[in-house]
């Protein structure tokens, strides 16, 4: 596959190995948080890990959106789909998502709720065209990424005139989130762990471009690389981040140049800001309220968000008791300190945020990285 | 006075529908047996119209499997809800190491399911049993409300018989052995859902939707130490290699610069975000024998028009963990999980 395999060589990434065993202080820690699931998924499916050196540490972060939506958005969702009987289109991901009462959108589907897997914003503008006698609800989730389509689909059925298309909206931004990590009296004050630098999602900043990670850069003194999500960016930004460890510089450095520009995407930030506007805080599963780190759409679309167009309350709903994904999340804790993960916890039946989506850490760590543990273990005995 | 004709009026194929009637036992139900079942099924077993197909067996061991399929769309790029419902059940009587013999079908219709598409199925059906040389030999029709099945669902069943000497079962894995694949993954899923209506992008890959019994009749005569044979069809390559280590109680390794796939079907898959190693087949089957054995079937199975890809693609190692792991292309391993939840529902 052209343009793909070229990111995934095996001989570049035995010389990029070489190169980072060269340039790392074998006396020192080098602790490297993904904050992106994309990163998470390459670094397992193609074995990144094992080309590193034992001192470089993967901390996988909080940006998957499936994982870190609070269960009270899902319960949402289901009662939009129960009692208002909407169609409720939603990506696949979510399906499995825990919601309270042991319920999910799987399970409300299987008790005949209209729910409907879709694969882009366009399909659900297209279901709203289909069905003009039923209201359509398209469930949006996503980092800045996959918040521009979601700002073209509420364009779209303005211009059509759509009268049965709106929007719940839990769009969530970056920064935000990862200035939120870093603040945590857990990384502060205990200062058991410490993350060192920061692969900055690249798809993400194809739209926000690098600058808005400059301020935060500076202020907690932390390295950020813009990293590409195949495996050779993700190698390729470790040696950048290793190399600003060593100099100790603490800047933002963008690996993936053949996409992402300091400024970003224009065109796209204007149409998002157009429609939408930041919200006061939003709650993160993990996270709790994180300030002004989600968007609502403007009361000048009004009619397209599902959050005011249904009377439906949004409930506080709390997690699994004893899921660690809270601190998972934050990388204080690693998916297999968790009691329940592997034990209740598991893909087939997920507790927790991070066994749901393939993204999730818990979930990465089960499919592609619980091997590891049994041979851990037996090195640890001997 | 000339004869009366049995249905002077002959089953509309051109433009009409399957009612409650065809179900119902009554004339109309013996009709759409005669002029649509047993005209294309046509043997002479069925021509016997009873209940039940009575019929000779030689001796030694049996096998019976059923299928049920309820696959969507119906009609697909290589293939189409009826020749798969042949080549589903013939793999999995095959995959004993068995010459399969006879199939059953029963069929559940959806009241309003068009007569014409309902005829273009069980063509394909008479074409995949005929091509193959297995004859359905009985059957069942039953019609249900509208809204109570997707058009049609059609349930097979083989039997067949093993050969003396052939021993092949999931558990029979051992450390050492050698894994094999006929041919390319994940043909089959990526063709179906290329042409599901929310999802249509243009592909040329069609369905691997095949019988594979003849290919493992060259590999049993060969060698009739072949360990286990399985078809990795829902779940695919991994799911089947997960079933097999686990039943067995061993591990595999994998060498994924080995696995063949089609680029076509490893760039849809990339831009769906699917795992090749996930994705359905209908026409690959996975063969685990002795180390000694394995080049002289690659050999065999290469001869064969349905394994002119084939590859030696892992070995069978120790594990008490029974993990399947892959070494990967770039130069890392990681395991290679069972399925969690379903990567695209009704795919056969």
């Amino acid at each position: 596959m052209k343009y793909v395999e070229e990111f995934r060589c095996h001989d570049l990434a035995q010389q990029l190995a070489s190169a980072i065993s060269r340039e790392i202080n074998p006396d020192r820690q080098y602790r490297l948080m993904e904050f992106c699931g994309g990163h998470t998924h390459a670094i397992f499916r193609y074995g990144v890990q094992d080309l590193m050196p034992a001192n470089v540490t993967f901390v996988h972060g909080p940006g998957c959106p499936v994982c870190v939506l609070p269960t009270g958005r899902i319960d949402y969702a289901i009662q939009l789909v129960q009692e208002q009987e909407v169609i409720l289109c939603t990506y696949g991901d979510l399906l499995r998502v825990p919601a309270s009462g042991r319920k999910s959108l799987l399970k409300v589907k299987a008790e005949g709720a209209d729910v409907r897997m879709v694969y882009s914003t366009q399909d659900a503008l297209r279901i709203a065209r289909e069905n003009p006698q039923r209201e359509v609800v398209f469930f949006a989730i996503g980092f800045e990424t996959t918040t521009p389509p979601t700002a073209v689909a509420i364009k779209q059925a303005q211009g059509e005139g759509l009268k049965n298309f709106s929007v719940f909206c839990n769009h969530v931004l970056t920064p935000a989130a990862i200035q939120n990590i870093l603040e945590s009296p857990e990384l502060r004050e205990m200062g058991s762990v410490s993350i060192d630098g920061f692969f900055g999602p690249s798809h993400v900043s194809s739209i926000i471009g690098s600058q808005p990670y400059e301020f935060f850069a500076e202020e907690f003194q932390k390295p950020v690389v813009i990293a590409g999500f195949e495996p050779l960016d993700v190698m390729q930004s470790a040696l950048m981040l290793i190399r600003q460890l060593n100099e100790g510089r603490h800047e933002v450095e963008n690996e993936y140049t053949r996409v992402v520009t300091r400024e970003g995407n224009r065109k796209a930030q204007t149409l998002v800001a157009e429609v939408m506007e930041l919200r006061r805080d939003f709650e993160w599963r993990g996270l709790g309220r994180v300030p002004y780190s989600g968007l609502r759409i403007k009361p000048s679309f009004a009619e397209f968000d599902a959050e005011q167009r249904f009377d439906v309350p949004l409930v506080q709903a709390s997690d699994i008791k004893g899921c660690e994904c809270p601190r998972i999340l934050r990388g204080v804790k690693k998916p297999t300190d968790c009691k329940l993960f592997g034990v209740i916890c598991t893909p087939e039946n997920p507790m927790g945020s991070c066994m749901v989506s393939s993204e999730g850490a818990c979930a990465a760590y089960w499919s592609y990285g619980r091997f590891r543990k049994p041979a851990e273990q037996q090195e640890s005995v001997a | 006075m000339t004869n009366l004709k049995r249905f002077p009026m002959r089953l509309n194929t051109r433009d009409g529908a399957v009612d409650m009637t065809h179900g119902s036992g009554g004339r109309a139900m013996a009709q759409l047996i005669e002029e649509l079942f047993v005209k294309h099924f046509d043997n002479e077993l069925l021509r016997q119209a009873n209940d039940q197909a009575a019929f000779d067996v030689s001796a030694g061991r049996m096998v019976m499997s059923t299928d049920g399929h309820v696959i969507s769309p119906l009609f697909f790029p290589g293939g189409d809800i009826g020749s798969l419902s042949v080549h589903g059940t013939i793999n999995d009587v095959a995959m004993s190491g068995a010459k399969p013999l006879y199939l059953s079908a029963g069929f559940i219709l959806e009241e309003g399911i068009a007569l014409a598409d309902l005829e273009k199925i069980v063509i394909s059906m008479g074409r995949a049993a005929g091509a193959a040389g297995v004859p359905i030999v009985t059957g069942d029709t039953k019609v249900v409300e509208k809204g109570k099945a997707d058009k049609v669902f059609i349930t097979t069943t083989g039997v067949g018989v093993v050969p003396e000497g052939v021993n092949i079962s999931g558990n029979r894995a051992q450390a050492g052995d050698a894994i094999l694949v006929n041919g390319s993954i994940g043909d089959h899923g990526v063709a179906i859902m290329s042409s599901r209506e929310n999802l249509q992008f243009e592909t040329t890959i069609e369905s691997d939707s095949a019988a594979l019994h003849t290919l493992v009749a060259d590999m049993v005569a060969v060698a009739s130490g072949i360990h286990c044979l399985r078809d990795p069809t829902r779940g695919g390559l991994a799911t089947t290699l997960n079933e097999l280590a686990q039943q067995s109680q061993v591990g595999m390794k994998l060498s994924e610069t080995s696995i063949p796939i089609k680029p076509a079907v490893a760039a849809a898959c990339e831009l769906l975000g699917l795992d090749p190693l996930y994705v359905a087949n209908e026409g690959k089957l996975i063969c685990i024998c002795a180390q000694q054995d394995a080049q002289g079937l690659l050999e065999v199975m290469q001869a064969h028009p349905l394994g002119r890809e084939a590859a030696i693609i892992g070995e069978v190692v120790e594990d008490q963990n029974a993990f399947v792991q892959m070494q990967t292309r770039f130069g890392g391993s990681r395991v290679v999980d069972w399925l969690a939840g379903e990567q695209l529902p009704r795919i056969c």
